[in-house]
């Protein structure tokens, strides 16, 4: 499933974590797309995201996927970051004695999402860890 | 559109079968749909199989699976849609009835999961969320559940409690299935105690990896009465698709299952009922929370009481609306592509009043309600008694 060629058209939104905002209707939508989905619109503006938001739910995966059996347990969240746009992200450096709730407010920050053995790949890209 | 009967039903026993390959369980479950219907023809054959590719490492299942029944020159198409595969081999087949392509249609499905070890079927199965963006960041099934879960307690006050008491009444319901997986009593306090898979849902609020297929079979109505005999004809009278965004974080309501209330509109409108006039229903119960999620969606209950209706028993045998007679995906087992298609073989069976120690006295009207994912996709089809 990854690949180089993925990992490289994904910097944009990965790396830098850019949206595109509806120049018809203000959706912005996270990743991009062609069309929106809100109205339909095809033009679009290009759109930092803040980093910070909330958690709206979220879970603790005992039994993580391939690729991410070291991080057991895996905490991910749905979160609300201040332009309204929704994303899933893991959630880190939490102590499992830390309960995380639904409202919590939590900031984004550029970390090693997991490796991929065979193709020898690294992937990058944002998890949320709470605001201090 | 002409009207549509199921004159036949097959079944193979669900579970780990290691010594039975896909194409073997998926001609079993054929043979007796057949034999049950008394037909040895077909212009059609439907199979619903969400993902022999990464399951078995065989595509082109259609073809291989109507040479296996000793059909080869029939039409045979497969179709997906994630755990939902099975609804859509039926409306697929009702399609080509109902339009006059075809006069008799087996409609299948099958899933062989356990060639491959539990690490990669969790892979395949999470092919069916937004591989791009969740399973990216290593979620997986139960994890989106979950999350669903979560917005569903905060919103509503649904309870870990009223989760695990939907799982010991299917595991009850299975008790009574000879083709269930799983015939074991489970107490809510068992569900409870059992290992934290993704929180707040336990391994016993989960469904199993399944091996296992279905079948039914469809003819015009007129036909199908005259065959018949004597034996109750079931006929389709509504069916209903529709989809959600896959992707979990896109949806503005956590607590709702979009797809599944549309796709129950759908079929509500066309066979032209309400939700107070089914008597038995299997809904898509992949976890404890997606049970209680599509009888609201349903709207067997208003929004937020699911939990609470199950935990008083109105879903149970001799409850108001006995849901997942069979013992449900948590106790039959989840053989995801056979999935909606054992759902259709067990409301038939209720329908006929063929069900046993399960049998919902009185029956005539049913409903069937698959789901795709984590509700990226829903089929609910309408069955009554001719
Ligand atoms: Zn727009």
């Amino acid at each position: 499933m990854f690949s180089p060629a993925r990992s490289w058209r994904e910097f944009p939104q990965r790396y830098r974590l850019e949206a595109a905002r509806c120049t018809v209707c203000g959706k912005i939508h996270y990743p991009p797309r062609l069309v929106c989905s809100a109205c339909r619109g095809r033009t679009f503006e290009t759109v930092a995201m803040p980093r910070e938001g909330a958690v709206v739910t979220f879970t603790t995966i005992h039994v993580p996927p391939k690729g991410f059996t070291e991080q057991s347990p895996l905490d991910i969240a749905i979160v609300e970051l201040a332009n309204g746009v929704r994303v899933m992200v893991q959630v880190a450096d939490l102590p499992e004695a830390d309960e995380l709730r639904i409202g919590d407010p939590v900031r984004l920050e550029f970390r090693r999402i997991c490796d991929d053995g065979e193709a020898g790949l690294i992937f990058y890209g944002h998890k949320a860890v709470r605001a201090r | 559109m002409r009207e549509v009967a199921i004159i036949g039903v097959g079944m193979v026993e669900c579970g780990e079968l290691w010594e039975k390959s896909l194409r073997t369980i998926w001609a079993g479950a054929a043979l007796a749909a057949l034999e049950d219907a008394g037909v040895d023809s077909v212009d059609h054959i439907t199979v619903g199989c969400m993902s022999p590719g990464l399951f078995v490492g065989q595509e082109h299942l259609a073809s291989l699976l109507a040479d296996e029944l000793g059909m080869a020159g029939v039409a045979a198409t497969r179709v997906e849609s994630a755990c939902a595969s099975g609804g859509l081999a039926l409306r697929a087949g009702i399609a080509e009835v109902a339009s006059g392509l075809a006069d008799v249609v087996l409609v299948s499905g099958v899933e062989k999961m356990t060639d491959v070890d539990g690490a990669d079927a969790t892979y395949a199965l999470g092919s069916a969320a937004d591989q791009e963006w969740e399973g990216f960041h290593g979620i997986t099934f139960p994890g989106l559940y979950a999350m669903m879960a979560r917005a569903h307690m905060a919103h509503h006050g649904t309870t870990s409690r009223q989760l695990a008491a939907v799982a010991a009444k299917n595991h009850a319901n299975g008790l009574l299935n000879p083709h269930a997986q799983f015939h074991l009593k489970v107490s809510i306090d068992d569900v409870l105690a059992s290992t934290m898979v993704a929180d707040p849902l336990h391994l016993l609020d989960c469904s199993p990896i399944t091996d296992g297929a279905a079948a039914v079979l469809l003819m015009p109505l007129a036909r199908a009465k005259d065959l018949a005999g004597r034996r109750p004809v079931v006929r389709v009278t509504g069916s209903g698709m529709a989809t959600d965004t896959i992707t979990l974080a896109n949806r503005e309501d956590l607590a709702r299952l979009r797809a599944v209330e549309l796709a129950g509109e759908r079929a509500y409108t066309m066979a032209g009922k309400g939700p107070r006039d089914i008597h038995v229903a299997e809904v898509h119960d992949c976890f404890t929370i997606a049970e209680i999620m599509a009888t609201e969606a349903l709207g067997f209950f208003a929004a937020g009481e699911g939990g609470t209706a199950a935990e008083a028993g109105s879903t149970a045998l001799g409850g108001k609306l006995p849901i997942n007679t069979s013992g449900g995906l948590k106790a039959k087992g989840h053989p995801v592509g056979a999935t909606g298609v054992a759902q259709v073989v067990e409301i038939v069976t209720q329908l006929r009043g063929e069900a046993g120690q399960r049998q919902v006295s009185g029956a005539t009207v049913g409903l069937t309600q698959n789901m795709g994912g984590s509700g990226g996709s829903s089929i609910v089809h309408i069955m009554e008694v001719e």
